[in-house]
This record gives C-alpha cells, sequence and structure tokens, in this order.
C-alpha cells in the first residue's frame, strides 16, 4: 500500500464508521440476493451477510473487537426490539383466546423439549459444557437467546451463531415435517415452527399464510419469555 | 417515530431496572415486553406510531443479528472441534421440538373443538 492509502486505512480501522457501514452493505447486498432467489431458505440473509462480513474481515486482518466497535450500534438494537415484539404478542392475543389450551401445552412441550433435548444430544456427543450450554436457547430469538446465554455460562456470540442455524434448519424442514405428521391446520404449523425457530421460522411462515405467520409470531414471543424465566430456573441457577 | 423509540426505550430501561433491582434471571429487555404488553392491553393497543415503528424495527430483524452472528469468528475453534456435536444437536433437536409442539396441539386441540366444551 503507498503511504496516503496506507494512512486512510489506519484512520478507517480505527473508527466504527467503517464497522457500520460494511454491516449495513452487507445486509442489503444479502437481502439483495434473498429476494433474487425468491425467498429461498437456504439464501438466508443473516447467513450471507455473515459469511460475506467474515471474509471481509479475515482478508483484511481486521479483530471482530474492532469491527464490533461500529457495528454496536446495530446490535443495540435488539434491545428495543425484543420490547417491540409486545405488539404482535397483542395484536395476535385476542384472536388466539379460542386455541388457548392447546397453545399452552403446545408452549410447555415445545420450549423444554427445545431446550433440554439440545442439552441431551449435545451432552450424548460429549460436547463440552460452555458448548452444551449455548446450545440450551437455540430455539430463542437472539436477543433474548443472549441474555440467556450469558445468564446460564454458554458463551452469547456462540449461541447467536447457533441460534440462527436453528432458525434456517426449522424454516427449511418444518413444511416436510408437518406433512409428514398430517398436521394441517396453519395455526398449529405456524405456532411450532415459531417455538422450534423464532424469527426467522416466522418470516418464512408470514410468506405461507397470514394465519401461520400470526401464530409463529406469538410463539416466538412465548418462548422467549418462558425460556427467559424457566432455563436458568431449570438448571438451578435461579 | 421519535417518540414510539422512546417508549420503546422506555420499557427497555424499566425491564433493565427491574432485573437488577430484583436479581431476576431474565434479560432486561424481555421484562420490558411483559411491561408493554400489559400496557398494551390496560390502554386498548398501540397507537399508529407505535405499531409503525415496531413494525419498521421487527421487519429488519435479520440486520440486528448480523453483528453477532458474525462474532463466530471468535469461535471457529470451538466449532471446528465440536461440529459433530452442535449440528446433531441442532438438527435432532429441531426435529424434536416441531414434532412434539404440532402434535401436543394436535392432541389437546380436539377436545376442546368437541363436545366437550
Amino acid at each position: 500500500m503507498s503511504p496516503q492509502l496506507n494512512e486512510l486505512w489506519v484512520y478507517l480501522a480505527a473508527s466504527p464508521l467503517l464497522g457500520l457501514t460494511i454491516t449495513l452493505l452487507a445486509y442489503q447486498l444479502a437481502l439483495w440476493l434473498y429476494r433474487h432467489s425468491n425467498m429461498h431458505p437456504l439464501a438466508n440473509p443473516v447467513l450471507i451477510a455473515v459469511s460475506i462480513l467474515v471474509l471481509l474481515l479475515t482478508l483484511t486482518a481486521t479483530s471482530y473487537q474492532t469491527y464490533f466497535d461500529g457495528a454496536q450500534f446495530v446490535h443495540f438494537l435488539l434491545g428495543p426490539a425484543t420490547v417491540a415484539l409486545a405488539i404482535p404478542l397483542y395484536t395476535q392475543f385476542r384472536r388466539v383466546k379460542a386455541m388457548l389450551l392447546p397453545i399452552i401445552g403446545g408452549l410447555l412441550a415445545g420450549s423444554l423439549t427445545a431446550a433440554f433435548s439440545a442439552i441431551a444430544v449435545a451432552r450424548l456427543f460429549e460436547a463440552s459444557l460452555p458448548t452444551q450450554l449455548s446450545l440450551a436457547p437455540k430455539s430463542v430469538t437472539t436477543p433474548i437467546a443472549m441474555g440467556i446465554a450469558e445468564r446460564i455460562g454458554g458463551i452469547p456470540s456462540l449461541t447467536a451463531v447457533l441460534v440462527i442455524a436453528t432458525g434456517i434448519l426449522g424454516a427449511v424442514g418444518g413444511r416436510y415435517v408437518f406433512n409428514a405428521l398430517r398436521i394441517h391446520d396453519p395455526a398449529i404449523r405456524g405456532f411450532a415452527i415459531g417455538i422450534a425457530s423464532h424469527g426467522i421460522g416466522t418470516a418464512r411462515a408470514f410468506q405461507v399464510n397470514e394465519q401461520s405467520g400470526a401464530f409463529a409470531a406469538l410463539a416466538m414471543g412465548l418462548n422467549g419469555a418462558l425460556t427467559a424465566l424457566l432455563l436458568p430456573l431449570l438448571l438451578g441457577l435461579g | 417515530m421519535i417518540s414510539s423509540l422512546s417508549i420503546l426505550l422506555f420499557f427497555q430501561l424499566a425491564g433493565e431496572v427491574i432485573v437488577r433491582g430484583l436479581q431476576l434471571p431474565v434479560p432486561g429487555p424481555v421484562i420490558g415486553m411483559l411491561l408493554l404488553f400489559l400496557a398494551l392491553l390496560l390502554r386498548e393497543g398501540p397507537n399508529e406510531a407505535l405499531r409503525e415503528t415496531s413494525q419498521n424495527l421487527l421487519q429488519h430483524l435479520s440486520l440486528l443479528f448480523i453483528p453477532a452472528g458474525t462474532g463466530i469468528m471468535l469461535h471457529f475453534h470451538r466449532v471446528a472441534d465440536e461440529w459433530v456435536a452442535l449440528l446433531l444437536s441442532l438438527l435432532l433437536s429441531t426435529l424434536a421440538t416441531l414434532i412434539v409442539t404440532a402434535v401436543v396441539m394436535k392432541l389437546l386441540q380436539k377436545p376442546a373443538t368437541g363436545a366437550s366444551s
């Protein structure tokens, strides 16, 4: 690099501007690709944007810490976004009163299955304890999952990655599972995918059927709240 | 938009204060969400501005995951060492969760829609 370019790079690398800008650019590019693939679940925008950023940071030998100094402004919005989940929760609350019993049953069974089956399989294959604990909140939407991981002794940034992977798996596989089980009620299909695959599953459900999407959003909110309340207690950390 | 953002941040702040004050094992924003939900029940729903702001925020929820997801850079070693356990855990657990949730709901739905109620 010429001295001038080098000087520019030193400035940019030290400023939060670069991390913030490349996050937004990578997202827009990923979103464009996702839309041009007819929203294929494997073209998940988070997956693509993260791959671009990891490649870029590795090639320029930029540390994650330096990148995050800028990206934290985007990351911060996860807090208000979690609070904002109260609005779809409220909107659906009236519609779902008729299905209260299946919803409570499905929520409890699904939430516990999601957390403890993940720990059990990881333990069976001798994953380390921090890995097991990072897996436990994998079905919960990212902002809540990272908070839970922090509380129970997992690794929040690893949990974020596992949450995203879980979302993609459920969004891709959900329809085949429900068809095999002969479950066609859009409310049940939506709710189950919201429990297992949080926001990514919810986004997917909205594309298939509006009722499915509404129930997925409800399931995501309820599962987030329930797992956050129960998991630390059940793991003996309350 | 500023006023609705203030509402969201205010409930998040209230959630954080309660969590720290009572030493609850729950993230602050989750309590903020529950508080806002209760407030909406009392006030019979959000106003148009709040509805719109939260819709915009939730529409780009994917963007907000990206900085944290990029953190996989820090865990290449762990993922490389434990990828079998991680992959099987994610696959089997996601499958089990979908099946258990859907089947339990279907079983509970039948009596509710039948003659018993």
